[in-house]
Parts: structure tokens; C-alpha cells; sequence
């Protein structure tokens, strides 16, 4: 079973961002999405100082099994990267919402994430999946 | 991200579908049948494993034929580019189905049973070309297919010693031998053979003993069932090709690096060159030489180089494409395998893969990425 974090929004393509108390917006990929990626084996983050856009590709975690596109819950500059995740993709499978995080975002616009899922609008997109 | 996952209500199931549900196998569509794609242990767990002890693969979608008749050999050698007249009674080999433009139909493992009976195992998903292909070309011998058996693979550096509870006659045999066993009093048909570059064995068995014969061989605490994401890697790894995938009815042998495939007897040079189907094709393109190979790729980055990424000389140019690509858990990095030309194909030369618009450093390298680790007793 999949654990999710009640204060994290959500979108139904697997991201999750969690707004800190400086206002920034940390985003990383759910529980769900590690399980169903599988050993994850790359992380590839937008660079310190990248514009990213709500809704766009900010990135790409690739596992074992497939290639996939990280999508920004919001738009805004790029402040920090887990610079860790390069010598430890496996962090991803292992801690995805805390020590696992792919990026944090200066957020232009922090009413974006109105838009985003909470959790009980996740784990419904998650049944209608099934 | 993006779910991909899609399913399909008309799949074939193999006879351990049951066993891999309850095993808590992640199911996918596979050329037709929905097959375990990994178990909840995951591929790279799974890898290492075969790598490190023995894995059991369920491999029943393939096809199993017997051609039978006192011109088998003759009337196959037609189809395979190997001696099939020479080939010993107990021995197997791989080899192509080649067609007559030197392009590749399927390719496959045939043992000599018995004197006038062959075995060949083939893909899923030409199973029904391969045998239209036997019937279009063979008229005396007969060609049946096994539907009521299912094929279990045994692979790694334990699986003799699995081996050696289950069947210890099986342990005569050396890498590339083949015989028929009596297991719980029932016929299998067991190789020593398999698609991981590990010692190990594939096992035929009656479709209605398949199941409490896999639960035995999982018994054991050397085995863990391995799916076929690891089956992917694992070959890989090993530098063996995908049907399909690494080459197709469009490939040449000469351009897929597979000539060795083709017996010393049946090349241009040989006591009985040619006479298959395509043989004039692939003499000429080993003669004028060929425009692309297949080569292996170490990749110089973590970024994993997948099926389909353009591969580019140092302007950028496109001199390639990878068909086989994916992480490697045995050397934790980046492999692959592609088609460059062959003025790049040279081992060693430094070309680049074109991901997401960036340029990765790859080297034309030898396969297999890994030592192979065969009984050859």
C-alpha cells in the first residue's frame, strides 16, 4: 500500500510539492510513482537558476524499466536541486517524499497550486487508474 | 510522469499464470501473453540475484517444435544456416531462420533429439511466421508444435546445484547439450542452455506438471522467480540480441553481427556453402562489406541511452540508432546496443548518443559487457 502525506498537493501525473514555511515549493514524485516505476537508476533536475512552468516538463527520472517526465506543480525559478540523487537515484524508491525530493522552486505564483490535488483528490485519480 | 500501463482482455496466459499472481508478479502484455514483468523484489534485485545464485524464469510463451523425419536435417539445413547433418544426436545450436533477401526471420535454439528428430525453441511472437515458414518449405518431414508444454528457465551460478535435487542426470550435461529426462515420472526435455550468459538450464515440461514442478524448483533457497524485466537486463548484459528489437526480417546477418551463427560448413568458403534461403545476400554483403552493424555501446554518463536514441559522430551528425538499451546492475552503469555505420563500428571509437537534446559520450564496445560463465565441463 502506498503511503501519502496529507499536507503535500498533488498532481494526477504523479508530483508532488510541498509548500515550506520561507514559501518556497519543494517537488519530488509520490510513493505510488516509485513503486510503479521501480528501481529508479537516474534523476535528471532542471538546473539552479532554470525558469520552470506549472504544468511543463521540469525534468526526467528514469528507472530500470522506462523514462519518464517530471512535470513542475508550479511556476518559478529553480533555487536548489538534490544534488544527491546523482550518486543515489535508489534515495528516490527509498524516501520519496523527504530525503528523495528532486527540486526546490521560487514560486512566481503560489495560487497555481489551488489547482493541484489535495490527497483525497489524488488517491481518487489514483482508483480511477486502477 | 505518466502511467503507461495498459491491458488488454484477449492475452494468452502461460500455465504458471496462477503461480506468478500469487507470487505478486506485476503483469504485462508480452507478444500476445501476459507475463510477469517483475515479482515484488524488482528488476535489479532480480538481476543480481541470477547473477549471484539462480533464478527461475517462466519462458512457456515460447514456441516448442519438433521436426521429425529421415530428411530433417537436409530439409531444415534449407532454412538454418547451420550442419544439422552433422549436428550430434544430444547436441544443440542457435541459429537464424534467414530469408531469401539474407534478412533475418527468427532466431532460434535447435537440439538434435534423436537421430531423425529436431527440437526448436522460438520466439513468442513469430511463432506463428516460424512454423507457416517449416510448413511453406518442408514437404516430407513432419513439424508439430508442443502447445501442451510449458518452458521454465533455471539460470545461474546455483542452478546445478538446484539441478542436482531435481534431476542429477541432467548434470552430464556441458553447455549446448540437450536430452530428454524422467522427472516424477514424466518426459522433460532439459538443456543446459539460457539467455543470461549463466550457466543454467531450460527445462520442457507437461503443461499439467508445470505448476507443482515450479513451486518445487522455487523451493529451494538458492531460487527466486525472475520476470522479465530482469531477463531483459540480463541479456543485455550477456550481448545477445532481441528479435525484433536488435534485428528483424529487414537486417542482414552480415549487418547484425551474427555471421558466427552461421556454420563453418555453410559460409562461402565452406564444404556446403550456401543452398539456405538468403545465402547469396549474405555472402555478397560479407564480400562488398555492409553500410551499418551492430555493435555494443558503453555508455560514458549515468544517463540511461534507450531503444530508439539517435547516436551522432563528434558533428553531430546521425550515424546510428541504439535498438537495445538500459541500466546495467552488474556494473551500475548505462549499456546498450545499436546499429552504427560501419566506419564507426571499429571498438574503442567515441561517437555520442543524442538524449533529450544532449550529446552523451558513448564508446563502441565489446560484448558481452559481462564474463558469460557457461559449463563447458
Amino acid at each position: 500500500m502506498s503511503e501519502f502525506r496529507k499536507e503535500l498537493k498533488y498532481l494526477p501525473s504523479h508530483e508532488w510539492a510541498r509548500v515550506e514555511e520561507d514559501g518556497t515549493v519543494t517537488i519530488g514524485i509520490t510513493d505510488h510513482a516509485q513503486e510503479s516505476l521501480g528501481d529508479v537508476v537516474y534523476v535528471e533536475t532542471p538546473e539552479v537558476g532554470a525558469d520552470v512552468n506549472a504544468g511543463e516538463e521540469a525534468g526526467v527520472v528514469e528507472s530500470v524499466k522506462a523514462a519518464s517526465d517530471i512535470f513542475s506543480p508550479v511556476s518559478g525559478v529553480v533555487i536548489a536541486v538534490n544534488e544527491a540523487l546523482g550518486d543515489a537515484p535508489e534515495t528516490v524508491n527509498e524516501s520519496p517524499y523527504d530525503d528523495g525530493w528532486f527540486f526546490k522552486v521560487k514560486p512566481t505564483d503560489l495560487s497555481e497550486l489551488d489547482d493541484a490535488l489535495d490527497v483525497d483528490g489524488y488517491k481518487a485519480a489514483l482508483e480511477e487508474d486502477e | 510522469m505518466a502511467d503507461t500501463n495498459s491491458y488488454s482482455s484477449d492475452l494468452k496466459t502461460t500455465p504458471l499464470n496462477e503461480l506468478h499472481e500469487q507470487l505478486g508478479a506485476k503483469m504485462v502484455p508480452f507478444a500476445g501473453y501476459s507475463m510477469p514483468v517483475q515479482y515484488p523484489k524488482g528488476v535489479k534485485t532480480e538481476h543480481l540475484h541470477t547473477r549471484s545464485s539462480a533464478g527461475l524464469f517462466d519462458v512457456s510463451h515460447m514456441g516448442q517444435v519438433i521436426v521429425e523425419g529421415p530428411n530433417a536435417a537436409s530439409e531444415l539445413e534449407q532454412l538454418i544456416p547451420l550442419d544439422l547433418e552433422a549436428l550430434a544426436v544430444g547436441s544443440q545450436s542457435y541459429g537464424l531462420f534467414t530469408n531469401d533477401q539474407g534478412g533475418i526471420i527468427d532466431d532460434l535454439i535447435i537440439a538434435r533429439w534423436q537421430q531423425n528428430t529436431f527440437f526448436i525453441v522460438i520466439n513468442a511472437a513469430c511463432k506463428y511466421k516460424d512454423i507457416e515458414h517449416l510448413r511453406a518449405h518442408i514437404s516430407e518431414s513432419t513439424i508439430t508444435e508442443l502447445t501442451d508444454r510449458a518452458l521454465l528457465a533455471l539460470q545461474g551460478p546455483k542452478a546445478a546445484n538446484v539441478m542436482q535435487s531435481i534431476c542429477p542426470q541432467a548434470l552430464q550435461l556441458k553447455f549446448m547439450e540437450f536430452g530428454e529426462f524422467t522427472v516424477q515420472g514424466e518426459s522433460m526435455f532439459i538443456s543446459r542452455s539460457g539467455y543470461t550468459g549463466e550457466d543454467g538450464f531450460e527445462i520442457s515440461v507437461p503443461a499439467q506438471l508445470a505448476r507443482s514442478f515450479a513451486e518445487h524448483i522455487l523451493s529451494f533457497d538458492e531460487v527466486e522467480p525472475i520476470g522479465l524485466g530482469a531477463r531483459d537486463s540480463l541479456r543485455l548484459e550477456s550481448g545477445l540480441c532481441l528479435y525484433g528489437q536488435d534485428m528483424n526480417d529487414q537486417t542482414n546477418v552480415i549487418e547484425a553481427s551474427l555471421a558466427w551463427s552461421i556454420h563453418k560448413n555453410r559460409r562461402a568458403n565452406g564444404s556446403k556453402a550456401g543452398n539456405f534461403l538468403g545465402a547469396d545476400a549474405i555472402f555478397a554483403a560479407q564480400e562488398s562489406g555492409v553500410s551499418k552493424k551492430r555493435v555494443g555501446l558503453s555508455v560514458e554518463s549515468k544517463t540511461p541511452v534507450r531503444s530508439g536514441t539517435l547516436l551522432v559522430d563528434a558533428n553531430s551528425q546521425e550515424i546510428g540508432e541504439v535498438t537495445s538499451g538500459g541500466f546495467s546492475p552488474s556494473l551500475e552503469k548505462p549499456i546498450a546496443m545499436g546499429y552504427v555505420s560501419s566506419d564507426f563500428a571499429k571498438v574503442g571509437t567515441e561517437i555520442f548518443a543524442l538524449v533529450r537534446n544532449k550529446l552523451i559520450p558513448v564508446t563502441i564496445a565489446k560484448t558481452p559487457f559481462v564474463t558469460q560463465n557457461y559449463y563447458r565441463g
